[in-house]
């Protein structure tokens, strides 16, 4: 297999992960901002651009639900905005054309063409349409890979998915983590309320929660499913189990690991005995600093194993 | 397609120009031996065949069978109009154009042998040797430079017309990188799906080996000293590239990798290619890089598309290219106006498949009939393409033909003339219903240690435009499946034991 064709595989299973996941935060921060009894204003918004690590791109400007829809969505000048994403996963689809099937091609190139040309996200309600377009479409790619040929195509983009999906959910923890702090928690404070409940739509949790814990809306669960809780899909430990699933299908299919498939195990052995309790001792910006390093190693260390150059 | 869209072909429209199915446009009983599909044609409802048609084109779209248009937005993927009525060639036709085909490859092929070797042809001035030494296209440099088993074109497109039942002719020849078999393959499937009943009445020779025979063909021409099993890939520029869907689409059908020049690098005159296990050695290249292209250390060093140090990787002959650096002078229009002449310094007979019949203006007595005769004559520059520098007589002011007048008797050595021809047509589904279209002929021949192979097909490319001659796809042009029929059969036993006799 060629370094170039597994770069793009793994590119492409990143971001269309990014565009979903932004697509979800924006829903998410909408709802947050319309339910709030007062607007959550320039805060909501301000930390949705911090957890996609877009604040510094987006500058002096204010704010505001126009200006962070518009930059997250279609911003000529944001490299992560969610058409973006898709150029940049349709780009590298195209390259790799003979890789994919029909079916995942057809969906990041609907999706694509379906921002392609758009000039501004309109109010809410058409906001609203368009991530939930985006979110389907996303759904169609990742059910047309569950129909891929099991092969190495489909775990480097299996591979990449589960990367940027750990960085993605370390980033909404950190970045919401001073509300998750359980020490001053105005018990059953409505903006809390509503907080955990934004992260929590944000990685498709909110049912989930209430299965696994049959509990109201506690700080420190939220963090021990997000971090620990292996069923989990989005969490670290979820995230985690399948990049080292998919390193170790890739690993059987050239006879050989490496670095990566280290580094991808000792995280599962660590996340495996870690207690929630633990993570906020040590501090959970500190820990999740340290996942956030810890994520651009492997990263570094996949692109190193196979040669992306 | 990028080589496809090069020249416009223009000529005055004939009163009755000859129909490939049913002679002439008002007899539409069909020629002797075609009744039957005029009769497809004839019972086939217009409405049924559009129906198809755009189904046709439909899935083309979805598999996203597209070319680039260049200069316009990424978005502006097209899809070349495909016409679902098909063009039709007997065993017979097939057996003559073939056997030319074969001599004409082979001509070429011993050609560039010759002037990249003993340079006997130029020696005995059957060729000016000036026409050949001093032309861009004759790359000096790889002079006393064989190929791997000595094939320099591997796979040349060779663009026919015809005028009559019995009257086709070699328009160019294209031993570079022609493209367009994608079209003959696709399109056989989707006539294959959509009109079924043709191959129920007709029995076709099958053209999906083509893939399996390319592959052959690399693998034949390998590096001595190769694995057993040579790795073969096809060389792309990238996805940007017009034709980029031929370059996956040939590398998907043949099981081998597609790079692109960023995947190859050479070291110590041998090429490898980056994989995730690392290094892996590769022996035989398709390129689909032009020469100019391919290698910044030997030609353009401007190039971003090339892989550096390729060509010096071919001078110790540790790659095969296919094609082999250098075929560009073979289809150079100043050396086709010699080509009759080549086939039989080679070939040791006449051409089987005649050129259309052209005056070299550096001659004297052609310069003066080509003068004598501007409005009726196809003048073209020999180095010039897309159209340039054309004079199409018929279609000329005579302040256009007076210019030209001009510029021709300033240097007449830079001009060949030809006279319009009347190209066949076929009936093709348009607005109005089913009419005749004019065509053109693209067969692929591929060369290998083995010798000289055909698929029996092609690619037809039609003028959709009423009474339009230029086929190209960037002016209005599109495609139609091209069926070979098979021998007719003896007795049912025989035909079964005997294919191997006429399959190509």
């Amino acid at each position: 297999m060629l370094s170039r064709t597994a770069a793009a595989l793994y590119w492409i299973g990143r971001y269309m992960e990014r565009a979903e996941f932004t697509a979800r935060l924006l829903e998410a921060t909408l709802r947050l901002d319309a339910l709030s009894a007062r607007p959550a204003g320039q805060g909501a918004w301000e930390s949705a651009l911090r957890v996609v690590a877009a604040d510094g791109g987006f500058g002096a400007r204010a704010a505001g639900p126009d200006t962070v829809t518009a930059y997250l969505t279609l911003g000529q000048d944001n490299p992560n905005a969610i058409r973006a994403c898709l150029h940049a996963a349709r780009s590298n689809a195209k390259s790799v054309r003979t890789a994919l099937t029909r079916d995942a091609w057809e969906a990041i190139n609907r999706a694509w063409l379906a921002l392609r040309d758009l000039s501004d996200t309109g109010g809410y309600e058409e906001t609203l349409r368009l991530t939930e377009m985006i979110r389907a479409e996303a759904r169609g790619f990742e059910g047309a890979l569950h129909r891929m040929l099991r092969n190495e195509n489909y775990a480097f983009i299996g591979l990449g998915a589960a990367i940027e999906r750990a960085d993605n959910t370390a980033r909404l923890i950190d970045v919401k983590y001073h509300i998750l702090l359980p020490e001053g928690e105005p018990v059953g404070g409505v903006v809390d309320r509503d907080q955990w409940t934004t992260i929590l739509h944000t990685v498709s949790a909110v049912t989930a929660y209430r299965w696994l814990y049959q509990d109201a809306l506690k700080p420190w669960l939220v963090a021990d499913m997000l971090i620990l809780r292996p069923e989990m899909p989005r969490s670290l430990a979820g995230a985690t189990e399948e990049v080292v699933g998919h390193l170790g299908f890739i690993g059987r299919r050239l006879g050989r690991q490496g670095e990566a498939d280290r580094m991808a195990r000792r995280r599962q052995a660590v996340l495996g005995e870690t207690g929630i309790d633990q993570v906020f001792k040590a501090g959970l910006h500190e820990y999740l600093g340290a996942i956030l390093v810890e994520n651009v190693a492997l990263d570094r260390a996949i692109a190193a194993q196979f040669r992306f150059g | 397609m990028q080589r496809m869209r090069g020249r416009p072909r223009y000529g005055a429209m004939p009163v009755h120009p000859f129909d490939e199915i049913w002679g002439h446009e008002h007899n539409r009983a069909g020629r002797d031996g075609l009744e039957e599909l005029a009769r497809w044609i004839a019972d086939t409802s217009t409405d049924e065949l559009h129906r198809r048609q755009a189904a046709a084109e439909k899935a083309f779209r979805q598999l996203g069978i597209t070319f680039a248009v260049y200069g316009q937005e990424e978005a502006a993927e097209r899809i070349i109009p495909f016409d679902i009525v098909p063009r039709i060639f007997t065993h017979h036709e097939w057996e003559v154009l073939r056997a030319g085909l074969v001599q004409r490859v082979e001509a070429i092929n011993a050609f560039l042998a010759d002037i990249y070797g003993p340079q006997h042809i130029l020696k005995d001035k059957v060729v000016p040797p000036e026409l050949v030494l001093g032309n861009p296209q004759f790359r000096g440099h790889l002079h006393g430079q064989t190929p791997p088993h000595g094939v320099f074109a591997h796979i040349c497109g060779i663009d026919l017309v015809r005028t009559g039942p019995t009257d086709f002719f070699v328009l160019e020849d294209n031993a570079r990188t022609p493209s367009g078999v994608s079209y003959m393959l696709e399109n056989r499937e989707a006539m294959l799906r959509l009109c079924p009943e043709i191959f129920h009445r007709f029995d076709v020779s099958p053209v999906d080996r083509y893939p399996d025979q390319l592959r052959d063909t690399m693998r034949s021409v390998a590096p001595r000293g190769s694995a057993a099993e040579p790795v073969c890939v096809v060389l792309t520029p990238g996805h940007f590239n017009s034709a980029f869907y031929e370059h996956s689409f040939l590398a998907d059908s043949m099981g081998v990798e597609l790079v692109e020049p960023a995947d190859l690098e050479v070291d110590d005159d041998v090429v490898w290619m980056r994989t995730v296990t690392g290094r892996v050695r590769v022996d035989v290249i398709y390129r689909r890089i032009d020469d100019d292209y391919i290698d910044p250390l030997e030609f353009r060093p401007d190039s971003l598309l090339g892989v550096p140090g390729l060509i010096a990787a071919y001078r110790a002959g540790n790659v095969t290219l296919v094609n082999a650096p250098g075929t560009g002078i073979a289809d150079d229009k100043a050396i086709y106006s010699y080509m009759p002449e080549i086939v039989r310094y080679y070939a040791g007979g006449e051409a089987k498949l005649p050129n259309v019949e052209t005056y070299r203006c550096r001659e004297a007595d052609a310069l003066r009939y080509t003068l004598d005769n501007l409005d009726k004559l196809v003048v073209k520059l020999v180095d010039g393409s897309g159209g340039y520098g054309m004079l199409v007589g018929p279609t000329s002011t005579s302040e256009q033909i007076a210019e030209f007048r001009t510029a021709l008797e300033a240097e007449p050595h830079r001009y060949i003339a030809q006279p319009t021809l009347a190209l066949s047509t076929v009936p093709t589904l348009t607005e109005a219903g089913v009419r005749p279209r004019h065509v053109d002929f693209r067969p692929f021949v591929l060369t290998g240690a083995d010798g000289t192979h055909i698929v029996p097909g092609g690619l037809t490319r039609v003028a959709l435009r009423e009474g339009s001659l230029v086929v190209n796809s960037s002016q209005g042009g599109g495609t139609k499946d091209s069926l070979i029929l098979s021998p007719p059969r003896q007795t049912q036993s025989q035909s079964q034991g005997g294919q191997s006799q006429w399959q190509s």
